[in-house]
């Protein structure tokens, strides 16, 4: 038995319809990343986080409080949370994390905001407008609720002028790009993941790492997106030996991360499998998407590490600092 | 078994449900990480038949899908399996769960 679906989804869909986020955060949570790296606001070219990085510490505490439902009976319970949260967002004290963790998360966009800047990529931010570009709604099927976030979303695009998008997640490049123009009328924003735009850059390495490590491919960059070769390429020039596991590239195996809101359990028991054929290969894993790192992490072992691909390409291509 | 004329044109209303291209094959289920637990070819049968009960009463199955495309990947009548899956979702969502937008 799941957690009570419609209760939980309802959740969701009041979140963004009221709240403009499936797990709304305090704004300083969404945007506290860029302390100290002065991207300027707004332009025609900008780094889109979409929320994702910043709200997976926030999912992966929620989906911890979930899993103690499941298989319970507890409908009734999630009817009442239901109601109490179109009052208070119930998401600070659902969903509790620690500044350690939000800290581990936001240092991967750190990562990719110093590797686009390494590769001479002019870039701003959104900030406040940084939204949540609403995938979670969508592959729930709460199709209303998914059409006034990407509208908003599209809004603010257009108010701040932007031409060009640079995307830092398999999820929210699939909204931009290949959603957004089926719903919103006149959506032509480009639109690319950080990866392809490095890629297409064909930055040199500065560090070779020697190191050799099993790529996971996410689902949604390799099936949905195409995005194959880039991480590959990315990470041979940085010096580290990939290695395939037993399935892989278009033919990838998920993560189980989509199932940790409604079915904890068998989530954590499709990243088991996952590790299991990863670890086969290497105990160093490399992911390219918050959620897959996330699910991957909870159930690994602890002689194997996992790791996002920008943890790998900022030390490779970005020169430490000069101790002064 | 009941066909639900309405039902069957809230599908057609869905977007892209293509599944009556499937050929039965079960290449979907072989490959599908939760192995026979989803089964897109009854959930799709059900869905062409117009069969109400049969798609509602498969809620959780529906829910269920991890929308990764493995199976689609894999079709050889190349159907979008998870598109499908989706449509069905917005369904559920809609009749069972009361969830569409006041």
């Amino acid at each position: 038995m799941p957690v009570p679906i419609k209760s939980t989804l309802g959740m969701l869909g009041d979140n963004l319809r009221k709240r403009k986020s499936a797990l709304p955060l305090r704004r300083r949570a969404v945007t506290g990343w860029t302390h100290g790296l002065n991207i300027p606001r707004g332009g025609e070219t900008v780094l889109y986080t979409g929320q994702m990085w910043q709200m997976v510490p926030a999912i992966d505490a929620m989906s911890r409080q979930l899993a103690k439902y499941e298989g319970r009976s507890s409908a009734r319970l999630f009817s009442v949370a239901r109601s109490m949260n179109k009052v208070l967002n119930l998401t600070p004290f659902l969903a509790r994390t620690s500044a350690r963790e939000r800290a581990a998360f936001d240092e991967r966009l750190r990562n990719i905001a110093k590797l686009l800047a390494a590769a001479q990529v002019p870039f701003g931010y959104l900030y406040e407008d940084d939204l949540y570009a609403g995938g979670l709604a969508h592959d729930e099927g709460l199709d209303d609720a998914f059409r006034v976030q990407a509208q908003r979303v599209a809004d603010a695009l257009r108010r701040h002028g932007v031409r060009r998008v640079i995307t830092v997640d398999p999820h929210t490049t699939n909204m931009l790009r290949s959603v957004y123009p089926t719903v919103v009328p006149g959506f032509d924003v480009q639109v690319k993941s950080y990866l392809e735009v490095l890629a297409e850059r064909r930055l040199r390495a500065t560090t070779k790492l020697g190191e050799t490590a099993t790529f996971h491919d996410s689902c949604v960059y390799a099936r949905y997106e195409g995005v194959l070769e880039e991480p590959r390429s990315l990470l041979k020039e940085g010096g580290v030996t990939v290695l395939e596991p037993e399935m892989s590239g278009k033919l990838t195996f998920c993560c189980g991360g989509p199932l940790e809101s409604l079915f904890p359990g068998k989530s954590a028991e499709i990243a088991k499998r996952r590790v299991g054929q990863l670890s086969a290969v290497s105990k160093r894993v490399v992911t390219a998407c918050p959620l897959c790192l996330a699910n991957l992490k909870r159930v690994a072992p602890a002689d194997v590490t996992i790791q996002d691909v920008s943890d790998y390409l900022v030390k490779a291509y970005c020169p430490a600092p000069v101790p002064t | 078994m009941k066909v639900d004329t309405e039902f069957l044109s809230a599908l057609k209303l869905g977007g892209e449900f293509d599944a009556r291209l499937c050929i039965n094959c079960g290449t979907c289920t072989a490959l599908c990480p939760l192995g026979v637990e989803l089964m897109p070819r009854r959930l799709f049968r059900y869905a062409l038949l117009g069969h109400r009960e049969g798609v509602l009463g498969e809620a959780e199955t529906i829910f269920s899908c991890l929308l990764c495309r493995l199976c689609e990947a894999n079709c050889p009548a190349g159907i979008h399996i998870a598109e499908n899956v989706r449509t069905l979702r917005t369904v559920v969502n809609r009749d069972v769960y009361g969830l569409a937008e006041a």
